[in-house]
């Protein structure tokens, strides 16, 4: 760790600021979509994150034979490919759920749609 | 045979039943495998509490891969405890579904609903009895993703932005949780939670340690819904189906507060790193600002929903209150808070689903009078009030007699006064009720004379019972609690 140069380390600068960004998106964005879009990156970064460090410079997948004698850590991989399942499935839920608010309130911009329950409706 | 089998089993059967209920379609069918799933696991449940109870740790080796290679499920006497309660309240809320989920959700959708459920049983299940912090994640992720779907099957529209919110704030807790599991991977190289917690000691570079436990820490913390990260909980328990609303108050966050256990005392709590930051005493102060606010905003809430569910923030800062607390007593309080408050918040979620159906909704205007209209369900309602403000005699009391006892044994005498003082907060919400259904006559919004149905009526009862059974015999949840108390404490 003691080569720490920014050069040395640059997945993690990309995944610091991706996380950073994707987070910034969901608070500062009222638009429903753009919330999700960064959601996505927010959950990309700690791809990176995870598969970075599995990654050796020279190293093959772990071949059990002559000539192969540096390989990359797979279990990261396994478990990212998981988490773009998992990734997926938010995103996918997260839009089927701003189409059906779309067809309720007829808005995706958050402060309309609070706006919208606001107002005195019959029955309420 | 099928002994050794009963950790997978635990969770397959929920998991498999839910794709077998969308084959089904038909909603009383649907319904029918549902309450099947749910009450074998139960059952499992049980059964695994009793030979952990016999055996100490029951391991079981997924597909035959060792741990710490392949995944481990891992039930301790926590674990089990927690199983017991999420798996018995899935047994309770399923036979009160069919008529309450009949009213509230469309017919078209119902077996979609059934589904969802079973798939957040098994998520929540699976939580619990797994040993890997990487299958943690996935399993928290089914029971978020289902949870999301089923706040949005709520008759309001409201419950659609509910549920966003819920999953925005819910991602991103994951999210922080993964981040979390990344960086303590890359520090010990393995994921098994056990196998983690042996080699922590012996990493040296400690910073990293610190961002995972302050990530994992935020991360679940949101799950929890710890104040000041509770957003998201009152509209989500308000605007949900009432079935639903019963389901996640008693077992979700719990099942939160039980990953951080883990975290903080199996993982963490060997670890020398975790002293340099005070997460403890960060924990200590947001729970007592969580249970003072929390309570009095829980005064001045209009709808009877809204204000259970912040009155569930309160309650959950009790018991982080005694996790923070971090000593024997303070750590059995929490335990054992987790189960009472769990089956009184259940109680009462349920007979308020009850006036729900009679009344169309559950504020305060509807409950008028409601003494005379509905009697069994309003008195259940007190009962359930007294537990919640703790009264000697129901669950209520035991927890926050262990809590001070917790305080004084660290003698920090103000916090014994903030278990005591805020619970006079509490007399003041259930009291409005108490006003509203007893000594207010009966106004335009009130339901006309006549209780909710028999299917609603037996199940939320059951639960009453419970808050009173666990209130004066304390054998089961106070001792369950306190051997997983000290088997936390062991581990430090």
């Amino acid at each position: 760790m003691s080569a720490g140069a920014v050069g040395g380390h640059y997945a993690y600068w990309v995944t610091v600021f991706l996380m950073v960004a994707g987070l910034y998106i969901v608070v500062a964005r009222g638009n429903l979509v753009k919330k999700l879009i960064g959601l996505s990156i927010f959950q990309t970064s700690v791809y990176l994150l995870y598969i970075g460090p599995g990654k050796l410079i020279g190293g093959t997948a772990p071949i059990v034979a002559e000539g192969f004698r540096v390989y990359s850590n797979p279990l990261p991989h396994v478990l990212i490919l998981t988490a773009i399942v998992v990734g997926v499935a938010t995103l996918a839920l997260g839009l089927a759920l701003v189409v059906r608010i779309r067809e309720a309130y007829g808005t995706i911009e958050e402060d309309e749609i609070l706006d919208r329950d606001r107002e005195p409706r019959g029955g309420e | 045979m099928i002994r050794a089998q009963l950790p997978a089993l635990l969770v397959v059967v929920p998991l498999l039943a839910a794709p077998v209920i969308v084959l089904a379609r038909r909603a009383a069918l649907a319904w029918a495998l549902a309450l099947a799933a749910s009450w074998s696991s139960f059952a499992i449940a049980i059964a695994l509490f009793l030979q952990v109870r016999a055996a100490g740790v029951v391991s079981y080796a997924m597909g035959s891969w060792p741990p710490p290679w392949g995944i481990e499920y891992r039930i301790d006497a926590l674990g089990a405890f927690v199983l017991v309660l999420v798996a018995g309240m899935g047994a309770v809320v399923a036979p009160y579904m069919r008529r309450s989920a009949a009213a509230e959700v469309p017919g078209e959708r119902l077996y979609l609903f059934y589904a969802m459920y079973m798939l957040c049983l098994a998520g929540l299940l699976g939580i619990v009895a797994t040993g890997d912090a990487f299958n943690l994640f996935v399993f928290l992720e089914i029971a978020s993703l289902s949870t999301y779907v089923l706040i949005a099957l709520g008759r309001d529209r409201r419950s659609l932005l509910a549920a966003f919110q819920y999953l925005i704030m819910g991602t991103i807790g994951a999210t922080f949780y993964v981040i979390g599991v990344g960086l303590l991977y890359l520090m010990t190289g393995t994921l098994n939670i056990a196998d983690m917690a042996a080699r922590l000691p012996a990493v040296t570079e400690t910073r990293p340690l610190v961002a995972a436990a302050a990530f994992v820490t935020v991360g679940i913390s949101l799950k929890l819904a710890l104040f000041p990260l509770h957003f998201w909980l009152p509209n989500a328990y308000t605007y949900a189906p009432s079935a639903v609303t019963a389901f996640l108050a008693a077992t979700a966050t719990k099942v939160s507060v039980y990953v951080l256990l883990r975290y903080f005392f199996t993982i963490f709590g060997a670890s020398p790193a975790f002293a340099e930051v005070p997460f403890q005493e960060a924990l200590l102060a947001l729970s007592a600002i969580a249970i003072v606010t929390a309570s009095l905003v829980a005064v001045y809430q209009p709808d009877m929903k809204r204000m259970l569910a912040y009155s569930s923030v309160a309650q959950i800062g009790y018991i982080t209150l005694g996790i923070a607390m971090a000593n024997r007593a303070g750590l059995t309080g929490a335990i054992v808070h987790l189960f009472n408050h769990g089956i009184t918040k259940g109680a009462l979620f349920l007979l308020l689903g009850g006036v729900a159906m009679r009344a169309g909704r559950a504020s305060f205007d509807c409950l008028a009078g409601l003494g005379r209209a509905m009697p069994l369900t309003s008195f259940g309602i007190v009962i359930g009030g007294l537990s919640l403000i703790g009264i000697p005699g129901t669950a209520g009391f035991v927890s926050k007699w262990y809590l001070v006892l917790g305080a004084i044994e660290r003698g920090e005498w103000w916090l014994a006064v903030l278990v005591v003082g805020s619970s006079l907060i509490a007399v003041a919400y259930v009291w409005r009720f108490v006003e509203a259904a007893y000594l207010q006559p009966p106004g335009p919004a009130s339901p006309r004379p006549g209780e909710a149905p028999l299917a609603l009526l037996v199940p939320a009862w059951l639960l009453v019972g419970a808050c009173v059974w666990f209130g004066l015999s304390t054998s089961f949840n106070v001792g369950g609690a306190a051997t997983a108390g000290q088997l936390l404490l062991g581990a430090r």
